[in-house]
């Protein structure tokens, strides 16, 4: 019950078990407090006599402040303090930093760094003081604004084997391109937020976060208290999509002002300073090398890519993560460079690594198929190998081929024109194209507690958080599966620091590590029950209330009641993290028309089919998956942080001007999952899938636009004024 | 958000002569106030002065200032007899926002340069004599178009292209009298004093805009766009074409997005009528549109982009 996952799980009791709420696509329970806006997020709670605070960002690039003359604005109306604390942050911590040290905010490292923090009795009175507020700097200019000719370092340890120069001199069929990617944004709903209040030396603080376990160390780590004596609350969370990992500079301060205050304390980012201040995926460009035989084969695979940070951030956009394990190709060299700049830190941006690593090595396949002449699923399935190429470690479930196979049916694959230019409708040319989906699977560290209670009712408790994501209902659904009873006597309770740890939401592995501790817990119950009704556990049945076994009656589960069992479930990466390959797969086809006067793109519709074992609730995976392509359609077409190259300061920071896609950019969309259970991922047999829908998607469409009209851009995202240079005359017959 | 002073006018007469900056749908001014770019000390708001209703001019129409943007594009009159500004409405914002934005207000509304947005930047327009950041930064919705050294920004609208397109007139109450002014000459180019946006003077009100008598043929607004809805044009094209026996017969032109205003060169619908259509003719209107047009490094594209876009609006308008 409590150790590491050393052993797959064969069992795969949760197809034996007969409540049948497992998979279903039920909806959220939380589902209407967010629609009718009843759900409180972190910055809306009342708490009595709360101040308010606004952070105020540098306004050279880099450099120091010499001073700030608070007294100005002290002496103006509802002022209370001006803290620029050692305590507080200049870069929001990475996931799982479970540390934040102190790190000197006189110090800016990038334009619009918090150096401070005005708190008054109204927002509009701190807003007024923080505009206000003179700030003297000694301006540098030691690190460049531009990773353009920087010299870099190894960002990762690459991956080498063969001989990858040798191997492409002698293949028949080449391709050697470089593409490039732009810096993107996490671009949540609700921006960060935090409220801070002390009670002697324990703070509470409010706020909006992905990972509470670590949450509650970097702040203790930066505020020099105890663990124990921090409690975050962050019930509902307003996206993050990695922008909430690890904590930012408004849950500091917050609680630094507070502190000395007194009273509670509120600060909330605005909208351009979520954008200027937290994190940014790093721009990348990637030189992508494919030899393969006569056949098709890949004997020869290079993948690089040159990505940036601020110094002395470890934290290096690994690109290559997928290659390393998705395709064959013996011969190879797989690495990630860094250089160091000064723009704001780059850190998890939602799937780091394949969001950007895929969509480039799927448009360079669809290079390669196009020179062959092949049918580009044909080549992927061909480049499916049996072992990891390199380290032969065997794979865990994995379904490239069916996900190839049923998307491209579902489709209509078969009728893409073979050629460019083939189709027309008045201005628009028409196009299809197709990419793999892969993505790592992990799982993580993970508790939770669930409570029967005597009436049978079932509680499940844990500090994982549910991020739009559908952990209230996937969590319910795995407890409700295990003991027995409808879902409506199921009740869920998290973001609650004081809980037991679950795995947060980050690197899709919320669902399958902390659903696997809740499964563990509901074992250790069910163990109980068959104790109680003196049948073995794997021999007991629950259904509705009821409990039986083979030659045992059924009774209501109540008889075997007699107060609450409450049991804590754990569960830790083991051996079968190591012992095979894990990673999610799937596949994208999408249909897009290209104006052949405008170069504008319009998708047409996408299918995406995806396999991600067990699926534990087909509503919310769903979900996350057209989430995924969605951003897919963002990394393609529009989404684009502008840096400005002369002070490294973000043009375009709200999401006027930072272009997500919109409703009618999202053409009709179709999710297919593939049958999977992947036994060796999480004795549930599920793997993650908050990411898998954007790793490849925006290259399925670069490959759709080349199929569509000719023009085969290495530059995202594809918008008009790239489209437009290289499209043909429309007028041409 | 600076703190101002609020009050709300009764009628034209409070409103025509006041020093208060004036608000109707606030969708352009609360987001500037926010931003601390307009810090007016005092707003006056007009919502309730009247002139919301769209009346029969003359063979025109009459649209009043506070006609809402929803409301203008969705009045059968207007879809009927002038359906570009219809369609350039539509093109616009959001549902929501034009639910608000009022159609003086929408004539009024201010450039999306990031420069000037960001309240810190070198800013001519913001801030007169401090320069201009767009030049040599990220200014791919910058113009190519009646630029000056002092500022490359554009208006960002599509309303006005489409009355500009119609050769509307805005009517203008000023403290003794009223006046109006073409929808082509409202606007002004930036100049060495780009922090003039039009030619309303101190005190002046905007009370509505004309619409002149139909004009049959083709009407067509084409707005190119990075996404498909809820954003600014790269460029735009608002066209009224007539056609007569294989020829052009008649054509009114203005485009959007490339410059300081909504830009409407006359050149074009004269070099047009009586020609047959052709896409070597497109290109030559494209040459006359274009011969002055400069790019500052990302918005080189708007160059062959207004060429190719026209050539689009042309095609679909005379059948090539």
């Amino acid at each position: 019950m409590f150790g590491t996952y050393d052993r797959p799980d064969q069992r795969n009791m949760l197809d034996q078990t007969r409540q049948g709420v497992i998979g279903k696509p039920l909806d959220r329970p939380e589902g209407h407090l967010k629609v009718a806006g009843q759900a409180t997020y972190a910055a809306e709670y009342q708490r009595p006599n709360c101040a308010e605070g606004v952070l105020v960002g540098a306004t050279i690039s880099q450099g120091r402040v010499t001073a700030i003359h608070r007294d100005k604005v002290m002496s103006m109306p509802g002022v209370l303090g001006v803290y620029a604390a050692d305590a507080m942050l200049r870069r929001a911590a990475q996931g799982m930093a479970a540390e934040a040290p102190k790190q000197d905010v006189q110090i800016v490292d990038f334009p619009m760094q918090p150096v401070a923090l005005v708190v008054a009795e109204t927002f509009e009175q701190a807003t007024a003081a923080a505009k206000a507020l003179q700030i003297d700097y000694e301006e540098t200019s030691d690190v460049p604004f531009s990773p353009k000719g920087q010299e870099t370092e190894p960002g990762s340890e690459p991956i080498e084997s063969g001989d990858l120069e040798a191997t492409m001199a002698q293949m028949a069929h080449t391709i050697d391109v470089t593409y490039t990617t732009p810096g993107h944004a996490s671009a949540a709903m609700e921006p960060h937020a935090s409220i801070a209040e002390w009670d002697g030396d324990k703070l509470t603080l409010w706020g909006s976060f992905q990972m509470l376990r670590y949450n509650v160390k970097e702040l203790a780590d930066s505020l020099g208290v105890a663990s124990r004596n921090v409690k975050i609350m962050s019930p509902y969370v307003g996206g993050g999509f990695g922008s909430k990992l690890g904590i930012s500079h408004d849950a500091i301060a917050a609680a630094v002002a507070a502190r000395d205050l007194g009273r509670p304390v509120r600060v909330v980012l605005t909208r351009q300073q979520v954008f200027e201040i937290i994190m940014r995926r790093s721009e990348t460009e990637q030189r992508v090398r494919l030899g393969a035989d006569e056949k098709g084969r890949l004997q020869a695979l290079g993948h690089e890519a040159w990505v940036s940070n601020l110094p002395e951030e470890s934290f290096a956009e690994p690109v290559v993560q997928a290659t390393q394990f998705l395709y064959a190709g013996e011969n190879r060299r797989l690495a990630v460079e860094l250089a160091r700049i000064c723009r704001v830190t780059a850190g998890s941006v939602r799937a780091p690594g394949e969001a950007v690593g895929m969509q480039v090595l799927e448009a360079a396949m669809d290079e390669l198929a196009c020179e062959m002449q092949i049918d580009p699923v044909k080549l992927r399935k061909r480049n499916i190998p049996s072992t990891v190429p390199g380290d032969d470690t065997p794979y865990a479930s994995r379904k490239l081929a069916e996900a190839l196979d049923e998307g491209a049916k579902a489709f209509g694959w078969d009728k893409r024109a073979k050629k460019p230019c083939q189709r027309r409708e008045g201005e628009w040319w028409i196009g299809m194209g197709m990419a793999s989906a892969a993505r790592v699977n992990m799982i993580m560290p993970a508790q939770a507690r669930v409570t029967m209670r005597a009436d049978g009712s079932v509680l499940v408790q844990s500090d994982q958080t549910d991020i739009g994501t559908g952990s209230y209902a996937i969590l319910g659904q795995i407890a409700a599966e295990m003991l027995g009873q409808p879902i409506d006597r199921t009740t869920v309770e998290l973001g609650d620091s004081s809980l037991p740890s679950g795995a947060g939401s980050g690197g899709s592995f919320g669902a399958a590590s902390t659903g696997s501790a809740v499964f563990r817990a509901c074992e250790a119950i069910r163990a109980v029950l068959a104790g109680r009704l003196k049948c073995r556990p794997d021999d007991l049945q629950l259904q509705d209330g009821k409990a039986w076994a083979e030659g045992i009656e059924p009774r209501d589960v109540t008889d075997l009641l007699d107060g609450d069992i409450a049991k804590i479930g754990r569960i830790k990466p083991g051996k079968t993290s190591n012992s095979h390959q894990q990673a999610t797969y799937g596949a994208f086809f999408v249909e897009v028309a290209v104006n052949a006067f405008t170069g504008e793109t319009r998708l047409r519709r996408m299918t995406g089919a995806f396999g991600i074992g067990r699926v534990l609730n087909e509503k919310t995976a769903r979900s996350q998956c057209l989430g995924g392509m969605v951003w897919g359609i963002g990394s393609a077409l529009t989404e684009e942080l502008a840096f400005d190259e002369r002070d490294g300061h973000l043009v375009n920071h709200d999401l006027a001007e930072y272009h997500v896609p919109v409703h009618r950019d999202i053409p009709p969309m179709e999710v297919i999952f593939v049958e999977e259970r992947d036994p060796v991922a999480s004795p549930i047999q599920a793997k993650g899938v908050g990411e898998l829908g954007i790793c490849g998607a925006a290259g399925a469409i670069s490959n759709a636009i080349y199929n569509a009209c000719g023009v085969r851009l290495r530059s995202f995202p594809m918008t008009p004024d790239k489209v437009l240079a290289e499209l043909p005359d429309p007028f041409a017959k | 958000m600076k703190a101002f002073d609020y009050a709300r006018a009764a009628d034209l007469p409070d409103a025509v002569g006041s020093d208060a900056k004036l608000i109707a749908g606030g969708t352009n001014l609360l987001d500037l106030m926010k931003l601390e770019v307009e810090t007016p000390d005092a707003l006056l708001d007009i919502n309730r002065i009247g002139l919301d209703l769209i009346e029969p001019e003359g063979d025109g129409l009459r649209v009043g200032a506070l006609v809402t943007n929803s409301d203008c594009a969705a009045d059968a009159r207007v879809r009927k007899d002038w359906p570009l500004l219809s369609k350039a409405i539509l093109a616009g914002a959001s549902p929501q926002l034009r639910n608000k934005a009022t159609t003086g207000g929408n004539l009024c509304q201010r450039t999306r340069c990031g420069y000037f947005m960001d309240n810190q930047s070198p800013c001519n327009k913001r801030e007169p004599g401090t320069g201009c950041a767009a030049q040599g930064g990220f200014n791919r919705i910058h113009a190519i178009l009646g630029t000056s050294d002092a500022c490359i920004a554009t208006y960002p609208g599509d309303m006005a292209v489409a009355l500009s397109a119609l050769d509307a007139q805005v009517v203008i109450a000023g403290r003794s009298d009223s006046r109006t002014v073409r929808v082509r000459d409202f606007h002004v180019l930036p100049g060495d004093a780009p922090q003039h946006e039009n030619v309303l003077q101190p005190g002046e009100v905007i009370t509505g805009v004309t619409l002149p008598a139909p004009v049959e043929g083709v009407q067509i607004y084409r707005k190119v766009r990075d996404r498909a809805s809820y954003a600014f044009a790269l460029m735009s094209v608002a066209a009224v074409i007539r056609m007569d026996q294989g020829r052009i017969a008649h054509a009114q032109l203005a485009f959007g997005s490339l410059a300081h205003k909504p830009w409407h060169d006359p050149r074009i619908e004269e070099l047009l009528k009586g020609e047959t259509p052709t896409p070597a003719l497109f290109d030559k209107a494209a040459d006359l549109l274009l011969e002055d047009a400069k790019g500052y490094g990302a918005n080189d594209f708007k160059i062959p982009l207004a060429r190719r876009t026209l050539a689009a609006v042309l095609a679909e308008a005379t059948g090539v």
